[in-house]
């Protein structure tokens, strides 16, 4: 599961007012290289939460992302910054672990990449 | 890439051994794939450097497709373990990226309006009544350019009214009707083969930013 996903998804959990982000526990995770799309980047990026995704990607064990999400005009021309913006939301595979309700810390887990997100009955 | 290409590379990939009755598990079959997907990628440019997300993706058949036509990111979703590891196989066998999620659709917690495009080939509620609309319903509210999905015939006219009137619909297109194969899986079958009309359709949402 690459942080893009990670920054779609929230708990559905019965009862949970805010369920997004999902807290993450590693276990392993995989790098796996992809060709960088800079337009792709330029289009996603207002649409990203950046703040659960740059303290995702230092979960992940990556560090060069900022805390505050940088001016677009960033994106125009930096080319190191797209590059460290495509690893960590392109490249970066949460292969197991699990993810947790920041309400209730009910742990999702993630095998094999999957994570499994069903609910049992009393939480639907 | 070439239809006929798509086509020859969806029918390499592996369908299901044991489907299930209940979650009425069919292959969408390299011939309705590769056409739903063509035909959203080149009459309305909704899959090449988007989103797109496969509802119910069972084998992994429409990601599939739509990362070989250049998706950006492509994310299967379904309720089956055992569906998401044979569509996990058929996604490393053709060297393609897709995440895959375990959930049930209708219980899916989603921010935001990140996914561009959402294909499904929904079951079509006849073991479990409403399941395509609520399909539908989840479509819609994920999806920021566009729906493509696949639903019976007989229920045309019930789909136009209720996408645009409750779900949320700006437009309802019918694009065109297909016959699936519906070849002899389950005991009860008692014909070898079986041709069902099914529509395709491409619904946009409303607040959307595509066309």
């Amino acid at each position: 599961m690459r942080l893009l996903t990670h920054n779609m998804l929230s708990s559905n959990i019965k009862g949970v007012t805010n369920g997004f982000p999902l807290r993450i526990e590693v276990e392993k995770v995989v790098e796996k290289q992809v060709e960088i799309n800079h337009d792709f980047l330029r289009n996603i990026f207002p649409k990203i939460d950046w703040k659960a995704f740059s303290d995702a990607s230092r979960i992940m064990g990556y560090n060069e992302l900022p805390e505050e999400p940088p001016e677009p005009s960033v994106l125009e021309s930096d080319v190191e910054f797209l590059g460290k913006f495509h690893h960590a939301l392109l490249e970066l595979h949460l292969e197991e672990g699990a993810l947790l309700c920041p309400e209730t810390g009910r742990k999702f887990p993630v095998s094999k990449g999957i994570p499994n997100m069903l609910l049992l009955e009393d939480e639907v | 890439m070439k239809l006929k290409q798509l086509e020859s590379l969806l029918g390499d990939l592996q369908q299901f051994s044991n489907p299930k009755v209940e979650l009425e598990q069919y292959p969408t079959g390299p011939h309705i794939a590769s056409r739903l997907l063509y035909t959203a990628e080149n009459s309305f440019d909704d899959i090449s450097n988007k989103v797109v997300a496969d509802f119910g993706c069972g084998c992994g058949t429409l990601g599939a497709a739509a990362s070989l036509l250049g998706a950006e990111q492509v994310i299967g979703i379904d309720i089956d373990s055992q569906s998401l590891e044979l569509a996990s196989m058929n996604a490393e066998d053709l060297e393609l990226d897709i995440d895959f999620i375990q959930c049930d659709i209708g219980n899916l917690g989603w921010r935001g309006q990140i996914v561009d495009t959402v294909v499904m080939n929904p079951p079509f509620g006849t073991r479990k009544k409403g399941i395509d609309m609520d399909f539908l319903f989840v479509a819609l509210k994920v999806a920021s350019r566009a729906v493509y999905s696949l639903h019976k015939t007989s229920t045309r006219d019930y789909i136009r009214r209720a996408a645009l009137r409750d779900l949320n619909a700006s437009s309802a297109e019918l694009l065109c009707e297909l016959r699936f194969d519906v070849p002899q899986l389950y005991k009860f079958h008692k014909k070898k083969e079986v041709d069902i009309a099914v529509d395709l359709w491409r619904f946009v949402p409303k607040c959307s930013r595509g066309r």
